[in-house]
């Protein structure tokens, strides 16, 4: 089997557009909830989310793209032009044929199909858009990627709600490490903060309507943010063969399926896929310094993540450092996976764990080491990132410094 | 407020497939295996019923909803100030 390696990364996100805004905020420990800007949040009861602010699409696209774009597929292009670009690769001559482009969403362009139901249940309409339909299906931040690039190999989205990311990204990282493809394009992308999915959330009585604190003893929910983290993976062959900088390794996947709930999370699936990951990655628990958590800030989840990373590291559990950074760009869902790997692949480069931050006070049931508040300088060599979904799809990431 | 929480354990026992007869005041919800998403789903039924919003949040499920009584008050309290503010 193939090594593979990231030799491209790019972001939009609560905290910035662009790796090096996103990772000076990031370690810098500085919020990006904050207020609902993007619509009327006086029908809401909750009225904070992690927008990705000042993203103004004419700055991207020219008009005529961008009437066939939904706003998850315009964060999707933006990121995907920075990870391309900074992996110098060019797709002539056969290598966009030998690249895949597998995207994780959980939901599609929900801003269109908010818009397009509100014109018509709403304003009794007789139309929507044209493009209706090619913007909000779920393939279309994929697609607009392939078309982007030229990247004409196997293509398509990965759904698994708040895991999608993580299992498009464990997905490419299997076709390239198993000779399928040279080259992958994959991520996530999401951008549902909008009035009808934001009401959805609101009747699962899961959200925190003043900020998120994960792991935190007065944790009372989550926040929902938005955004598109992209990457390319590369066989190693391939990047020394073109003499690529190499940013970091993707050296194991690990998924599993809890079978139990539709919504509550599962200490035995969860450490499953943690312990698959391990294993795929050959690593034993005592070689992993950092884990950026999925930490989603409800009672729930952390109290889980917690007893899973205990169940799957034993006594090294107490030795690693665990962070969440939904604490400061919320919970991104079909993004969260990729943007939470960006953010484990720049503390392995930067030698940084980024913080946890809003930790109030210990919670007896979340006894592990969260980076409170300020980041922390660490020699990270192997790190994981992990995600668990609704539903009970729950993936995990292995990455090693190059 | 009697027919309120009449209609209150109603919609509880509807819920959960209990006998209303269980339904005492001070049973805890935990042990009449009334999960967190249950009770999500019977908030949204009293909410539906009475019209009213009930600021419940399941991360604090445990210290605010902790028993029969505690739905059953909520409810009259939220009921009581709708008609005072009509």
């Amino acid at each position: 089997m193939r090594r593979v390696v990231i030799t491209g990364r790019g972001v939009v996100s609560a905290l910035g557009i662009g790796v090096e805004g996103f990772w000076t905020a990031l370690s810098g420990g500085r919020c990006g909830i904050g207020p609902i800007v993007n619509f009327p949040t006086d029908r809401l009861t909750v009225k904070i989310a992690g927008e990705v602010r000042d993203f103004d699409p004419t700055a991207h696209f020219d008009a005529k793209r961008i009437g066939l774009m939904d706003r998850i597929s315009q964060f999707a292009v933006v990121a995907s032009r920075e990870a391309v670009a900074q992996s110098g690769l060019v797709f002539a001559d056969g290598v966009g044929g030998r690249t895949a482009t597998i995207i994780g969403t959980g939901v599609g362009g929900m801003t269109t199909v908010d818009d397009s139901y509100k014109k018509l249940y709403g304003e009794n309409g007789q139309r929507v858009h044209p493009f209706t339909i090619p913007r909000f299906m779920a393939n279309a931040p994929t697609s607009l990627i392939t078309m982007e690039h030229g990247l004409t190999g196997p293509a398509y989205t990965i759904a698994s709600a708040c895991a999608s990311a993580t299992h498009a990204i464990g997905h490419a990282y299997q076709l390239v490490r198993g000779g399928v493809v040279d080259v992958a394009v994959t991520g996530g992308a999401e951008a549902c903060i909008t009035f009808g999915t934001m009401k959805g959330w609101e009747a699962m009585r899961v959200m925190s309507v003043d900020c998120c604190r994960p792991f935190s003893r007065n944790r009372n929910g989550m926040v929902l943010g938005e955004g598109a983290a992209v990457f390319v993976l590369e066989s190693l062959e391939s990047a020394h063969a073109r003499g690529a900088d190499i940013l970091a390794e993707v050296i194991g996947v690990g998924m599993s399926a809890d079978a139990r709930d539709i919504t509550a999370p599962d200490v035995n699936g969860a450490a499953r896929a943690i312990s698959a990951a391990l294993a795929d990655a050959r690593l034993n628990p005592e070689d992993v310094q950092y884990i950026n958590a999925h930490g989603t800030g409800t009672a729930a989840n952390d109290a889980t993540e917690t007893q899973a990373i205990h169940q799957a590291f034993g006594f090294h559990a107490r030795r690693l450092a665990v962070s969440s950074s939904k604490s400061m760009f919320g919970h991104a869902l079909g993004a969260a996976g990729a943007l939470e790997l960006l953010a484990t692949v720049e503390a392995l480069r930067h030698g940084v764990a980024p913080p946890t931050i809003h930790f109030g006070e210990p919670d007896p049931v979340c006894d592990l080491d969260y980076v409170p508040d300020t980041a922390r300088d660490l020699d990270i060599r192997v790190a994981l990132s992990n995600s668990f979904a609704f539903g009970g799809l729950n993936g995990v990431l292995a990455v090693a410094k190059f | 407020m009697a027919d309120v929480k009449k209609e209150v354990l109603e919609i509880i026992a509807a819920k959960t497939s209990l006998d209303v007869a269980v339904l005492e005041p001070a049973a805890l919800l935990a042990d009449l295996n009334i999960a967190s998403l249950d009770v999500v789903e019977i908030v949204f039924a009293l909410e539906e019923k009475f019209d009213i919003q009930i600021p419940f949040n399941a991360n604090k499920a445990k210290t605010e909803f902790a028993t029969v009584g505690d739905v059953v008050r909520a409810v009259e309290a939220l009921v009581t100030e709708r008609s005072d503010s009509n």
